[in-house]
């Protein structure tokens, strides 16, 4: 409220670890949530929790593993990515909408986001959905936030759906598969009933020398087993499947959620790409003829992940050329002034422009909160 | 008297009907416009059929481009719009007013693009939601939001609604399971968001435009997603002596870390009517009935099977009867998905939608008997025991005007209460008209505001679906502010 009355626009930080994502904002000053702490509802038997916006998500997981639950979206963890050190809150999760490899399957954060207060632009205390599973109440602002980056307004509380951590986790990996073979196989196993968590390919000299194709089952440990035998049939006329150990399981699955194959060399500029699985593999082969590049893929081809140098402002024309609207890509990791003025997100169709711009100002209509960090001059 | 009020029709829209059905028909082929005053009638209510308004005339596009210019005609002339799927709401989300025009998907009926490999599915809005699992069944896949009227529903209405279902406790409602919408706007701009892949880009307007009940815009197409079913899946029977023991063993199952695909709680009145519909071999004996559902491999059911029967034991649970065959599974979701049809013929009725905390059933269903009987009426309760969504079905004589006031003011009560508990109005119903004035009893002014200037982004005018939602009174003027077509990039 005073920082309208000053019209001061301000940047929204939580832990800062995720201050890389986004536009430069058109701001000086910083609104910080470091003392919006503290979980405020935990009721393990109904599947439900709340935490003010600056909750470390540590402290999150930890209270929640003590009931073995989680929050079953896996937010990906951006420190190694950009290099930084805080504590990820609870609210940056919401405000970004962060997923994880499980989000084939489990749905994305804005799935499991039940319930948000925020402080729109104007200063007023608003509240959104509720600490129930079902509700369809009013629109929808609850969406609408997850995944603003914080251009809607500030938040302050999150409620979020929890899940019963599975009793158990196997993982199989195919060795030596093309990008195309790859996604082919992961389709196939995702199109199995097995029900599948996980389904990443980590080409040739990402991560090891050979690819490998990676599958994820979880749930009661009697049950993963039966399932790992019967997909690893499935995919025998493919190639022969072998079931990992769980230390080393559990540690490529934090890679590929957290983009580390690529996190390294620094001066390389990282791309998130969503797209239909099958056009992946046609996507890298006419991006990879255009440029140097190193990838991967999660969500069973429908994410690729991509490196490239960070000159011609990270390629940005190719990338979005590529795609030919086939989906939509974000430039994750770049240095500011590029981010200052190739588009992060998406470029959208005039209307959605448009509409995008009128929701910012139904919540902040004098561009206080996080200006510019999605779109310029919204 | 019967408590929902219709805002006075537009004196002057009704003076030019003439004109603005010509204007119409000029736009569409004579098939697709209804003007009689006996074929509107089809379209006066949907299943809050207490209440119905005749509207000024129904149009049936084939196709974006046809609605487009329907809608650009509508928006020049100022005539609001009420778009309408299989007409099956219960809230009187489909319910016009006289000064409007209603637009129907039925002739928007085409599967656009079956693809296994990405597992979607893109189809036209008004197809059916069992047209789309039906449509992949052959090969092993559904589309896992089920309402129970899935037979009749479209995905149009299920999209207006974020509609669930039974099997939404595992798998979602629809707003989880929608990639893409092609949608006409107000002034007849045809928007695509989203697409064949996840995470439409930008502001999640498609998490906005799902569950807006027909304000924002009108959904022609989506692309939805497919799912590979379960191997296999058993339905259970679990009888308790009482309604408290049932709400309690949901509570532990849940608080033990189990989630079965569905749990569906039917109260004694509820067993009583739906057996005499559909003789689904639900026992009479009891004071309430679990549908348990739980699937995967033999081997799984079997373990998770046994692990939910330990719990309902110690909850005392007095019968137990496993779906055998695939007859008998589907024998007793028929008996649970027709339980509105089947209370249809008993009474007429009104059926709520709060959603309470789990833990929190035992007081609630006992306080909602109590609610009901005070007013010298019965209730029958038939809901989604996993998630909280209850269903309370409050029965009366709709030709009696003073039952149905009443029914109307315990429906009020009820959903006061689920908010008390720490709940909401509506869990996949939507608000229509029948909730609306109770809004204010979840939202304090400035949240409903803040909704309302959401709206007023997309419709400054107020036309589509006009008297839904939000209260009568107490609607600002906010085209003021963020209204798209007004804006200049």
């Amino acid at each position: 409220m005073a920082a309208h009355q000053a019209h001061r626009p301000f940047a929204v930080v939580g832990g800062g670890t995720r201050a890389g994502l986004g536009r430069p904002m058109e701001a000086d000053t910083i609104l910080s949530t470091r003392a919006l702490t503290g979980i405020t509802l935990y009721e393990p038997a109904e599947l439900v929790i709340a935490a003010r916006a600056g909750t470390p998500l540590a402290d999150i997981e930890a209270a929640l593993a003590t009931n073995r639950q989680r929050l079953a979206f896996e937010p990906m963890d951006h420190r190694a990515l950009y290099a930084t050190n805080g504590a990820p809150t609870i609210g940056a999760v919401a405000a970004c909408n962060i997923s994880g490899p499980r989000r084939i399957q489990a749905g994305a954060a804005r799935d499991h986001l039940l319930g948000l207060r925020f402080v729109n632009g104007r200063g007023e205390i608003i509240k959104s959905g509720g600490r129930v599973m079902k509700n369809v109440t009013g629109l929808d602002l609850v969406k609408l936030q997850c995944g603003a980056h914080g251009t809607l307004g500030v938040l302050v509380e999150a409620t979020f759906k929890v899940l019963p951590e599975p009793e158990t986790c196997g993982t199989l990996a195919l060795r030596g598969f093309a990008d195309e073979a790859a996604v082919a196989a992961l389709s196939a196993a995702l199109g199995s009933p097995y029900q599948v968590t996980g389904a990443a390919h980590l080409p040739a000299g990402i991560g090891a020398e050979e690819a490998s194709t990676l599958l994820r089952l979880e749930g009661a440990r009697a049950s993963v087993e039966e399932r790992c035998t019967a997909l690893a049939k499935l995919l025998a006329p493919r190639g022969a499947a072998e079931k990992l150990g769980d230390v080393q399981a559990d540690a490529l699955w934090r890679s590929v959620r957290d983009a580390i194959p690529l996190a390294e060399p620094r001066q390389t500029a990282i791309w998130r790409l969503s797209v239909k699985p099958t056009d992946a593999p046609k996507i890298v082969a006419a991006l990879s003829r255009q440029m140097k590049m190193r990838h991967f893929y999660d969500w069973g081809g429908g994410l690729i992940w991509l490196a490239v140098a960070e000159e011609h402002d990270a390629h940005a024309a190719q990338v979005r050329a590529a795609l030919a609207g086939r989906g939509h890509a974000t430039l994750v990791r770049a240095p500011a002034e590029i981010r200052a003025h190739a588009d992060v997100f998406e470029p959208l169709s005039m209307p959605l422009l448009k509409i995008t711009a009128g929701v910012k100002m139904s919540f902040d209509p004098d561009h206080m909160v996080n200006p510019g960090r999605m779109y310029a001059g919204i | 008297m019967p408590g929902i009020v219709f805002p006075k029709p537009d004196t002057d829209i009704l003076a030019r009907r003439a004109a603005i059905v010509a204007g119409l028909a000029a736009r569409l082929a004579p098939e697709c416009l209804i003007e009689s005053k006996t074929e509107r009638r089809a379209f006066e209510t949907d299943a809050l059929t207490a209440y119905r308004r005749l509207p000024l005339a129904v149009v049936l596009p084939r196709s974006s481009e046809e609605l487009s210019a329907v809608t650009r005609f509508l928006h020049a002339e100022g005539v609001k719009i009420v778009a309408r799927g299989a007409g099956t709401s219960l809230a009187g989300g489909a319910i016009p007013q006289e000064d409007a025009v209603v637009v129907g998907v039925g002739k928007l009926n085409r599967i656009l693009e079956i693809d296994y490999a990405n597992r979607t599915i893109k189809v036209e809005a008004g197809v059916t939601n069992l047209a789309i699992s039906e449509a992949v069944a052959g090969d092993g896949f559904f589309y896992a939001p089920d309402p129970s009227s899935q037979l009749a529903c479209t995905i149009a209405g299920n999209i207006a609604m974020n509609s669930g279902g039974a099997h939404c406790l595992k798998y979602g409602v629809t707003t989880n399971h929608v990639l893409g919408v092609k949608m006409v706007l107000v002034d007849g701009t045809v928007v695509e968001i989203g697409g064949g892949h996840l995470d439409a880009p930008g502001l999640d307007l498609l998490g906005l435009v799902v569950g807006s009940e027909g304000q924002l815009g009108i959904v022609t197409e989506a692309t939805l997603r497919i799912l590979r079913a379960a191997e296999d899946a058993r339905p259970v029977l679990f009888g308790f002596p009482t309604s408290e023991q049932a709400g309690a063993c949901v509570a532990a199952i849940i608080g033990a870390g189990i989630i079965p695909v569905a749990m569906e709680f039917m109260d004694k009145p509820a067993i009583e009517i739906c057996e005499a519909f559909s003789h689904a071999g639900y026992p009479l004996d009891v004071g309430a009935l679990l549908i348990m559902e739980v699937e995967g491999s033999a081997a799984e059911i079997d373990a998770e099977l046994k692990r939910i029967v330990a719990i309902s034991k110690e909850h005392g649970v007095a019968t137990l009867r496993e779906s055998k065959s695939a007859m008998e599974t589907a024998a007793i979701w028929k008996g649970r998905k027709s339980a509105f049809g089947a209370t249809g013929c008993v009474a007429d009725y009104i059926c709520m939608d709060g959603v309470i905390p789990t833990g929190r059933l035992p007081a609630v269903l006992r306080r909602v008997s109590e609610i009901v009987a005070a007013r010298g009426l019965r209730v029958a309760n038939v809901f989604h025991a996993g998630d909280g969504n209850l269903h309370p079905l409050i029965l009366y004589d709709i030709n009696n005007p003073d039952e149905q006031a009443k029914a109307e003011a315990a429906g009020a009560e009820i959903l006061k209460l689920c908010v008390e508990v720490g709940g909401c109005l509506t869990g996949e119903h939507g608000v229509g008209i029948e909730k609306r004035e109770l809004m204010p009893v979840q939202f304090s002014a400035a949240d409903l505001a803040q909704q309302m200037r959401v709206r007023a982004v997309f419709d400054p005018g107020w036309l589509l679906n006009p008297a839904k939602v939000f209260p009568l009174e107490g609607r600002r003027d906010m085209a003021q502010v963020g209204r798209y077509d007004r804006i200049a990039l």
